[in-house]
């Protein structure tokens, strides 16, 4: 098996005295591409922020490449320029154009240079089929092509990994197959992907991993198949019984 | 028995035009009416001027036009400042102040939102700077840093014009205001942003820079405005420390000729100064209104 990109040992985080992650546990690997399922409110998004020190964690450990992220020598900053993240509201910067938007991290994090990040941030633009937008603003755009933007913009800096927290489900039905797509096609050229989704047939044919969570417990996790053809647990029976 | 319910069941077709009462407003019988109001209206106020027991009077001593035409060329023969001259020192005081301000206030809203254990005693200050001249009139800070600074006799601080005081003065006062006005522009940015910048790999600074702040400044511009539309007119606080502005000149005209027509000239100044920026405030809302029913 190729590299662990991403380790979760025993992650406890606690918001007051609601204990949010009970002790998650995974392993992603490079090119690998993991789907965290489970209720609203189960702390897919906590467990997502928590991999890219947005949180901090309260118990357990999380590394990235071997290296403890809990280590007080680890730069956040460093660490998030490894990792790509996608919201669900998109969070495009409206005071910057879409090419901006894409240029701001590779430019200002990464301090490259501008004409040098340019012609990459157009070619992401064309492969979304955006580039004649480049210009213009993200208002002018519809949700799915301004998500698609967002998780180019993800992409420009290169990232080792990527997060993605239900990035369709702040979109109109019909606009959800395009973004599906054009992370199946990052799926099928090798990014190392978390995703947390209601999607399940989109999951199943994209994931190598499935994990369920409850209520911030880690529950099951296996393969596509094991998970939704043959699930070991009642809670993941009944939890699928409900969403399909 | 019939029961009255929320549907009309009758069949009688309804009446859609308007009561005739209301229909006088409609159209060119709108404008002309619109007008008419107007007139009348103004008229009134005008006619205080008229009709009152001291009307004439003020007249006179507020309103004749050749009292003010010398207010404003002034009177070399005797010794009288044109209220003209005293324009630029207006004029130059409130530029300075506001890029002053405008830096100072980012600067202070800045460092309030700082996290660095290192920035506390900055953060404390900072809180106790705004606290404090928020709550003191502008005039009396005028005074003190006017009277202060000289009599501290240390160097260069000590040795400046009435008019660098009055700079220092209007900075130091509406740095404070602005700060908040930055603030709540901030506070006004959604939490997503910040998310989306940190996730980027942007440092603090950078996010606060590249996302946050244009964001902020942006959508507090109109209130920004208002507090420079404030400045201008503050600028006439500084006469109060001899320094020769337009106000000063319009009160030494008003004391030697015992006409108070210069006073009239100084506010007309002050109008024409900050009318334009009134108006293009108001657009500015108006417009940012538009824009915001227009994405709703
Ligand atoms: N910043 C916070 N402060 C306090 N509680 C929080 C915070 N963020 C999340 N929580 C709580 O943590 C729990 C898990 O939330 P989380 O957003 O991770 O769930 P989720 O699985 O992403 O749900 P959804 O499918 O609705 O997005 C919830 O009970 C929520 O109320
Ligand atoms: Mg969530």
């Amino acid at each position: 098996m190729s590299e662990v990109v991403l380790e979760l040992d025993g992650v406890v985080k606690r918001f007051a005295d609601n204990e949010v992650l009970r002790g998650v546990s995974l392993k992603l690997h490079r090119h690998e591409v993991a789907c965290l399922i489970g209720a609203s409110g189960s702390g897919k998004s906590t467990l997502l922020r928590c991999a890219n020190l947005l949180e901090t964690i309260d118990g357990g450990s999380i590394s990235l490449f071997g290296q403890p992220l809990g280590d007080k020598r680890i730069d956040p900053d460093l660490v998030r320029r490894h990792i790509g993240m996608v919201f669900q509201s998109f969070n495009l910067f409206p005071h910057l154009s879409v090419i901006d938007n894409i240029l701001l991290g590779p430019v200002y994090a990464l301090k490259r240079k501008r004409a040098d990040a340019y012609d990459e941030a157009l070619a992401l633009l064309d492969r979304i089929g955006l580039r004649d937008r480049a210009d213009e603003y993200p208002e002018r755009l519809s949700g799915g092509q301004q998500q698609r933007v967002a998780i180019v913009r993800s992409l420009a800096m290169q990232p080792s990994l990527l997060l993605l927290d239900e990035v369709t489900s702040a979109l109109d039905p019909t606009l959800v197959g395009e973004v599906l797509d054009l992370l199946t096609d990052l799926a099928h050229n090798g990014t190392t992907m978390l995703i947390a989704t209601h999607e399940m047939n989109f999951a199943r044919d994209v994931a190598q991993q499935i994990v369920f969570l409850e209520k911030g417990v880690l529950v099951e996790q296996g393969t596509p198949d094991q998970i939704f053809n043959h699930p070991r647990e009642v809670a993941t029976r009944k939890f699928l019984e409900r969403v399909r | 028995m019939k029961l009255k319910t929320d549907v009309d069941s009758s069949d009688a077709t309804p009446n859609l035009f308007a009561p005739r009462r209301r229909r006088l407003f409609v159209g060119k019988r709108g404008i002309a009416a619109s007008s008419l109001s107007t007139a009348i209206v103004f008229g009134l106020i005008v006619s205080v001027l008229f009709v009152t027991p001291g009307g004439a009077t003020v007249r006179y001593a507020f309103f004749n036009p050749h009292e003010m035409w010398v207010a404003w060329i002034g009177n070399p023969r005797i010794g009288l400042l044109a209220i003209r001259d005293g324009i630029f020192t207006n004029v130059w005081m409130f530029l300075v102040s506001e890029v002053l301000v405008l830096s100072l206030g980012i600067s202070i809203a800045w460092i309030r939102f700082s996290q660095s254990p290192v920035f506390l005693p900055f953060r404390l200050l900072a809180t106790l700077y705004t606290d404090i001249l928020r709550g003191v009139p502008t005039l009396l800070v005028v005074m003190i840093v006017g009277y202060g600074l000289p009599t501290l006799n240390f160097g260069f601080l000590s040795h400046q014009s009435p008019a660098v005081y009055g700079v220092i003065a209007l900075t130091l006062n509406y740095s404070a205001y602005v700060s908040e006005v930055i603030r709540a522009g901030i506070f006004s940015v959604p939490h997503g942003q910040l998310l989306a910048a940190r996730s980027l790999g942007l440092t603090q600074t950078s996010t606060m820079r590249r996302v946050i702040l244009p964001q902020a400044i942006r959508t507090v511009i109109p209130p920004l405005l208002n507090d420079f539309i404030s400045l201008q007119k503050d600028t006439a606080l500084v006469s109060i420390l001899g320094a020769i502005e337009v106000t000063r000149a319009a009160q030494i005209f008003s004391a030697t000729v015992f006409n108070e027509s210069g006073l009239t000239v100084a506010a007309l100044f002050f109008l024409a100064l900050t009318i334009p920026m009134t108006r293009y405030t108001d657009r500015l809302m108006a417009r940012d209104r538009a824009r915001r029913l227009a994405s709703s």
